[in-house]
């Protein structure tokens, strides 16, 4: 464990919801528009945490612990992600499928606590994001599975290494510039996998619209319809954090920057998530929403480009 | 081993003189669920110790049954399994004992507890007799005994049908661990089990077929895909308690029979672990989606046993090839991982069969689309269940990730080592694949039955029940916490019983299972921090709202004024984007009547799915059977005096074989 790997945590914590603004920012550049303030989110936020919620009548407890349980597993999630070469607080074998349980344990309480208002709507949400989470769930360990395997192959190829084997901080350890000149491939379609993942579970376009509550096709946003005050910021914040998660896992596989320094690997990997953000911000000023009927299409796609690169990293 | 048999008599004991306490209800009832809970007390004792210590302990009493020896051994595996029984058993005859009190005057409560208390003694005795003819003596009062309890109810035509299938299954189950033990005995002289192990079948072919029948014959009690259909008839046939029993530690008595099994095969080949990985895969992915399509609360947690064998088998699956290729770890996360799981179901699956029977109990549904809201008026049950769902999904902090990541990590050892690449790849997908779907099928089980409004009147009529209803839940939850939160300690305590299935040595089991401890301690600490988390920030909201008064009022309808409970989600549609999804599998059955005209009357949309297995594979292959002994309808004259010729004929027949 280093000291400064607690910087991770807490530059996630402060700087996630700048992502939702950059994203916004970035659409409406392309749209030309002025936009919203940088720091939207943090306002939002803000403003919500000084709001009384108003419960409906037929919610329970389950309602109330919903954002809380989503919130607390997102932050513990933190605890085990690492950024650039340095390590995660907590690294451990396996580590990124206590990380991917994590993520399962925030999904079961947000679709619970929609289903405990008792909503049409917020029911239809639930439905469809545990549909797409039984396709995206076996995505992601796949693909992240195959850039461990990478990483493995680094680590065998003389890196020295203290971390244990087949953890996130291991696995993110091993990858650098050379390893996308061995197995550019097996890195490319990992990497379009966890894409595709990246935009399904942060509810994004093409997958779902951010932007508005009300129509038939949303998933995230309408199963956190009856939320409001303080509750509704913690789920922003969570989101943000779910965000920011899924980047840093994409930014360091795109920008390897491995040189040794732990400040400059991280700051590289700050600037790749960041980056991510405007290119998210771009995928969603030119798609449209794909039908819903056409989501599992892509996301058995992005299933099979993580099977590809675990068969091509073991087979090369 | 004395204090076992103690055990063993006391439960017969009490349970006779439940069925012979005649019409004193009061009497019958306490003395059955007394006499069990006693029983499992004075049989945990040795358990523990034995599992503690790991050394073996024997009894042995000749007797005059050909091949047969009243012999007992209880080692680390029996101790294992005796233990999970015991506890079940025992929580689950204090459930029993209020559940029942509701029947006093329609049923025979003695008779109910006489059966249970056999079923229990007769587990235990499958675990630790160590002689095939009594085993299957055993095995068969088992299956008798649980037989019985399923018809608890048989004035209901549709609980008579599932005991049938029930009892056809199960001997046709039994029939080919018949088979197994004769090619077993036609090798060794006597079947104790002590030969078969020290001798070991000679010729891989041998071994192979003896595997394939125990995988047949203790797969089908155990709930394998395809022989899994009496699973979901029996389960919800049968009184709560008893499908907690029943599904929670009886079915895994087949996956004893299995691990026993395999400890007498000698090594095992590469296809054995490949066979058994399918299994689970199958068993895994597909009980799970008909878990989904039901609309039976119980039929659905049936279905969910099934998909925990099939995880239980993925994880044996990979112990078998990791023996089968050398690769100890492979074998002693696999095997740990399956085992853990095991534990584990019977305390998630036996909570949430509980927990469903007090659903039911307070109700008298158990139809998951007539209920809803529950949570109001049973909160206790509510938030049990859910710590039960939350369990079987394999979440952290809860014990079902603890077994799941053991399997998980084994699977990842495996990639990149030749021969077991691509069954790890199966492991890893077939698993990360069933937890999304178990998420699925607990968000619809739990959050249509407790949330929301009710849908129908019973759901209404929901009271929380009584203490002793709710302690027992409150145990099994516990134990769900306590194994997740202590998991470095039970993975630990596991090494005795992992070796009495591998054979390797202490030392070794301990340093394969380093590979695991520290993560699980590292995940214990994570798990302490995420409740630490979740404290503050409940704390933080409660500081928030310090002073001022939240508002309430109708669910956000979009501007809806009136939203009514026909308005909610269904359980049907819920699970509607998955199970279209997977459609092919599961050949839903859709009954639609849409409304029509300007002023559309009636409408409705019925859906219901069968079990494809029976349907499409059993029910056509018994026709043929049927077909082909109506031809020998001839032999059946219904005349004394034939059969007596027969009889005649056919010692003559076999005097003369003799003779030859």
């Amino acid at each position: 464990m280093q000291t400064l790997s607690i910087l991770h945590p807490l530059a996630a914590l402060i700087l996630s919801p700048l992502l939702l603004g950059i994203i916004n920012r970035t659409k409406a550049y392309i749209a030309g528009r002025t936009g919203q303030p940088l720091l939207q989110a943090y306002y939002d936020m803000a403003r919500l945490f000084q709001k009384t919620p108003v419960y409906s009548r037929t919610t329970t407890w389950i309602f109330r612990a919903g954002p809380l349980v989503g919130l607390a597993s997102a932050i513990t999630a933190l605890l085990v992600l690492p950024i650039g070469s340095g390590a995660a607080i907590f690294s451990f074998t396996g580590d990124l499928i206590f990380l991917i349980y994590l993520l399962g344990v925030m999904r079961f309480f947000t679709v619970v606590a929609a289903l405990d208002t008792g909503s049409a709507f917020e029911g239809m949400g639930a439905s469809r994001e545990v549909q797409f989470s039984v396709l995206a769930e076996p995505a992601l360990l796949l693909s992240l599975l195959a850039i461990g395997e990478i990483g493995e192959l680094a680590l065998a190829a003389g890196v020295p290494e203290t971390l244990p084997p087949l953890s996130l901080s291991g696995i993110y350890t091993g990858l650098s510039f050379s390893a996308w000149m061995h197995s550019g491939t097996v890195l490319l379609l990992a990497a379009s996998a966890l894409l595709i993942i990246l935009l399904t579970e942060n509810s994004r376009i093409p997958v779902d619209d951010p932007t508005t509550h009300l129509e038939l096709t949303m998933i995230h946003e309408v199963m956190v319809l009856d939320h409001s005050g303080p509750d509704f910021g913690m789920i922003l914040y969570g989101a943000a954090i779910k965000l920011w998660i899924f980047s840093a896992l994409l930014a360091g596989i795109l920008i390897p920057v491995r040189t040794g320094y732990f400040l400059l690997d991280g700051v590289a990997t700050l600037g790749g998530i960041f980056l991510l953000a405007i290119g998210i911000g771009m995928i969603e000023s030119s798609m449209a929403r794909l039908r819903l009927l056409r989501v599992p299409q892509l996301l058995s796609g992005a299933g099979v480009l993580a099977i590809l690169a675990l068969v091509l990293v073991l087979k090369g | 081993m004395r204090l076992v048999l103690l055990s063993i008599t006391i439960l017969c004991f009490s349970g006779l003189c439940s069925f012979f306490s005649g019409k004193n209800h009061r009497f019958a009832n306490i003395i059955g669920a007394g006499g069990t809970v006693l029983g499992c007390l004075i049989g945990l004792a040795p358990a523990a110790t034995v599992l503690w210590t790991g050394q073996a302990r024997r009894f042995h009493c000749v007797w005059q049954i050909p091949f047969g020896s009243f012999s007992l051994q209880l080692d680390a595996l029996s101790a294992f399994f005796l233990l999970m029984i015991l506890i079940l058993s025992a929580v689950a005859a204090i459930y029993g004992n209020t559940y029942l009190w509701d029947y006093r005057n329609r049923k025979n409560l003695g008779a109910s507890w006489f059966f249970f208390n056999l079923l229990v003694a007769s587990m235990a005795l499958v675990v630790i007799s160590h002689n095939g003819v009594l085993f299957l003596m055993a095995w068969e009062i088992m299956s008798l005994a649980s037989f019985f309890l399923v018809t608890f109810e048989d004035e209901n035509e549709s609980v008579r049908r599932a005991g049938w299938i029930y009892l056809i299954a199960t001997h046709i189950g039994t029939a080919f661990l018949f088979v197994l033990f004769i090619l077993l005995a036609h090798q060794f002289p006597s079947l104790d089990f002590d030969n078969f192990s020290a001798f070991g079948l000679n010729g891989a072919s041998m071994a192979g077929l003896a595997f394939v029948l125990s995988v047949i014959g203790f797969g089908t009690k155990a709930g394998f895909m395809p022989f899994h259909v009496w699973l979901p008839e029996a389960h919800p046939a049968a009184p709560s308690h008893v499908s907690a029993v029943m599904s929670g530690v009886m079915i895994k008595t087949g996956i004893y029979g299995l691990l026993r099994t395999l400890t007498f095969l000698g090594r095992p080949e590469p296809w054995w672990g490949w066979l058994l990985i399918c299994i689970g895969i199958g068993s895994g992915i597909l009980g799970v989606l008909f878990a989904l399509a039901q609309h039976d609360l119980k039929r659905l947690l049936a279905y969910h046993s099934v998909e925990n064998i099939g995880i239980i088998t993925l994880g044996l699956g990979l112990g078998v090839l990791g023996l089968a290729l050398n690769q100890p770890v492979l074998a002693v996360l696999g095997f740990g991982g399956g085992l853990l799981h095991v534990l584990n179901h019977a305390l998630f699956k036996g909570l949430l069969f509980l927990g469903a029977g007090a659903v039911l109990h307070a109700t008298g549904v158990r139809n998951i689309e007539q209920l809803g809201g529950l949570m109001r008026h049973m909160p206790w049950t509510g938030t049990l269940f859910l710590i039960g769902s939350f369990a079987i999904c394999g979440l952290p902090p809860l014990n079902g990730f603890v077994s799941e990541f053991l399997i998980y990590v084994g699977a990842f050892m495996g990639t990149g080592l030749s021969g077991v690449s691509l069954s790890s790849i199966g492991i890893i997908t077939g698993l990360a694949a069933i937890g999304g779907l178990a998420g699925a099928c607990f968000t619809k089980a739990f959050g249509i039955v407790f949330l929301g409004e009710p849908r129908h009147t019973p759901a209404l009529l929901g009271h929380e029940v009584g203490w002793g209803m709710k302690i027992p839940m409150l145990i099994l939850a516990l134990g769900c916490l306590s194994i997740g939160l202590l998991s470095p300690y039970m993975v630990s305590a596991m090494n005795p019983v992992i070796g009495s299935v591998t054979g390797f040595l202490h030392s070794d089991i301990t340093v394969h299972l380093a590979v695991v401890i520290r993560p699980l301690q590292w995940i214990t600490v994570l798990s302490c921090i995420f409740i630490l988390i979740l404290g503050l920030l409940t704390y933080l909201r409660r500081r928030l709202l310090s002073g001022r008064t939240t508002g309430e009022s109708n669910t956000w309808d979009c501007g809806f004024a009136r939203p009514t409970a026909r308005m909610q989600y269904t359980a049907s549609s819920y699970a509607q984007p998955i199970t279209t999804m997977f459609g092919f599998f599961l050949q839903t059955h859709r009954k639609v009547h849409a409304p029509e005209g300007l002023f559309p009357a009636e409408s409705g949309l019925h859906t219901h799915t069968d079990d494809v297995f029976s349907q499409r594979l059993f029910e056509p292959l018994f026709r043929r059977i049927e077909q082909l002994f109506l031809r020998l309808h001839w032999l059946q004259q219904g005349r004394v005096q034939i059969y007596v010729l027969y009889v005649a004929v056919t010692i003559l027949a076999l005097l003369i074989w003799n003779l030859r």
